[in-house]
């Protein structure tokens, strides 16, 4: 029978060190609403979201209330509306419609994001995909809960750098059209490599083809607990320290089993996976630089610090592995600036660079993330960026994503504020060597010589 | 997942005062709600008390009874927290 220190560890780790469960996003497939009348799309579309979803916010809200540890975000995730919405589309203004359907939807069935406003563009771009991609600006600027996504590259089809080259465009004219905001449409807007079908997690979330026609997907959190957790381990050699990360994130993971499994009984829809993260939040103690620092390095981005995250991302896996039935998503340690005070600290510090970021994005789940650079960066510097991210993904044969948000009106020693859960960032500075000649050259870059393994 | 526990469990935290116990058994009782353990302990004048209960018999929903015992505790000057067992054994037992 369960002990009074017991529940008191749990419910410390609840109120004192931030552990929550992340979100509790909801798969929806949107392939069998597919019409070439844009309105009757754009209806069927919002009658499925809205019938689907209609319980999930107040769902997660009960299990909230009952097991007594919050659920933070609940959010939903679409088939790509580069799929979706192909037979429907015949210009960028059409794919915005839909754009503006999907935030309505969200706002009617009450999640805070709805993520699938995404291209599969890992090896080409059909002709409504691009023009999916050219309407991002206006799709971002005129909703307040759709995230968009486009995938560039993967291991298997190697660099679309057509793609990435759009995207350096799109992601210039996106920051200008929300220039008010200090650019805030750019932190909706991510470009990945090797996307996973059934990621939980915002900006990148859409309902990959594979999936079945709902599902429930569980992001956990929890930097707080582990940051908590390596302060008795201060001093100690690297297996003590590995072994507490383990043990943590196994609690961890157990409470975004029991909160998945009890979601998906609870709405009648299948369960899918569990994302091993640790996601920060602006919040004092809920920061992933944090426990960095507690392991040993100053401030991120010191030397060792890769090291150190390599580590972490590994135990953190190792932990919650054990602990879930299914693991997918992203899964791993989040290293966004602006949503993590500690990195903000760092950057600040002049601890952390860009570039040092970079380094840090081949160990860890994600990528580039929140990041804010100058307003005046060219479009083709912002590729070039990109592409290197999309390189790392490709050739290590993990997810990497950047999302880059150049602040128009802004420059180095600027502060962006974009509010609430997206935190505020330092504008950071770009190397401002030209890359033009490389990234205007069109086509794709091969897949790696590893990828063939049939 | 298996069948659905009824056991929920009652924390009870703050300075110790007379009558803590009573006050919360009386409302449990009146309420159909089981106690099959209690432990407490006080350090430093403050209260920790921990029952495990039944719900199988409880009369009002989950949320109402959580409700309650949170304005109970309002008034008694402690801090009152019913959730459901499920999440402690998923996280200390395999």
């Amino acid at each position: 029978m369960i002990n009074i220190s017991e529940v008191t560890e749990t419910n410390e780790m609840i109120q004192k060190e931030n552990l929550d469960v992340r979100t509790i996003t909801m798969g929806i497939s949107l392939l069998d609403c597919t019409d070439s009348d844009l309105d009757r799309f754009c209806d069927r579309i919002y009658k499925k979201i809205t019938k689907t979803a209609k319980d999930l916010v107040k769902t997660g809200e009960a299990i909230e209330a009952e097991y007594g540890i919050p659920v933070v975000n609940k959010r939903i995730s679409v088939t790509p509306i580069g799929f979706a919405g192909t037979s429907a589309c015949e210009s960028a203004e059409d794919f915005a419609k839909i754009a503006r359907t999907l935030d309505r939807a969200a706002k009617d069935t009450g999640v805070n994001f709805i993520g699938g406003y995404t291209a599969n563009a890992a090896k080409g771009m059909t002709g409504k995909e691009r023009l999916l991609i050219e309407s991002i600006p206006e799709a971002l600027s005129t909703t307040e809960r759709i995230m968009s996504s486009v995938v560039a590259g993967s291991t298997k089809t190697g660099i679309n750098m057509d793609a990435v080259r759009l995207m350096g465009d799109i992601i210039l004219k996106t920051a200008e059209a929300t220039k008010d905001k200090d650019s805030l449409g750019c932190t909706k807007l991510v470009v990945l490599c090797n996307a996973p079908d059934d990621n939980p997690f915002m900006a990148g979330a859409f309902h990959g083809v594979t999936e079945p026609d709902a599902v429930i997907n569980v992001g956990v959190s929890g930097p707080g607990v582990v940051k908590k957790a390596l302060e008795g381990a201060r001093g100690e050699d690297f297996e003590t320290l590995c072994e507490t990360i383990k043990k943590i994130a196994f609690k961890v993971t157990r409470v975004g089993e029991l909160v998945a499994q009890e979601a998906s009984r609870r709405l009648g829809i299948p369960f899918g996976i569990i994302d091993l993260s640790l996601a920060p939040t602006p919040a004092i103690g809920d920061s992933v630089a944090d426990i960095l620092k507690e392991i040993g390095v100053e401030h991120p981005g010191a030397p060792g610090t890769t090291a150190a995250l390599a580590m972490l991302n590994d135990q953190v896996k190792k932990g919650g592995v054990m602990a879930a039935s299914y693991v997918g998503g992203l899964s791993g340690a989040f290293i966004p600036v602006s949503e993590d005070q500690g990195m903000i600290d760092a950057v600040d510090a002049g601890a952390l660079s860009l570039e040092k970021l970079e380094a840090m994005t081949c160990v860890c789940s994600v990528g580039l993330d929140m990041i804010a650079i100058p307003g005046d960066t060219p479009a083709t510097t912002i590729a070039g960026i990109l592409a290197d991210e999309m390189a790392l993904g490709m050739v290590n044969q993990k997810t990497t994503a950047a999302r880059l948000i150049p602040v128009i009106g802004k420059k180095v020693g600027d502060n962006a504020e974009f509010g609430g859960l997206l935190g505020h960032a330092p504008i950071m500075p770009v190397n401002t060597f030209s890359c033009a000649d490389f990234v205007n050259r069109t086509g794709r870059i091969p897949a790696p010589i590893h990828s063939f393994k049939n | 997942m298996n069948e659905k526990s009824q056991k929920a469990i009652i924390t009870v935290v703050g300075h110790d005062t007379v009558g803590i116990i009573a006050k919360v058994c009386t409302y449990l009782a009146d309420n159909n709600i089981n106690i099959l353990d209690i432990s407490q302990t006080i350090v430093g004048g403050y209260f920790n008390m921990m029952m495990i209960t039944d719900l199988s018999g409880k009369k009002k929903h989950f949320a109402e009874i959580t409700g309650e015992l949170e304005e109970l505790g309002k008034d008694i000057g402690v801090l009152i927290k019913m959730q459901r067992e499920d999440i402690f054994n998923e996280m200390h037992r395999i």
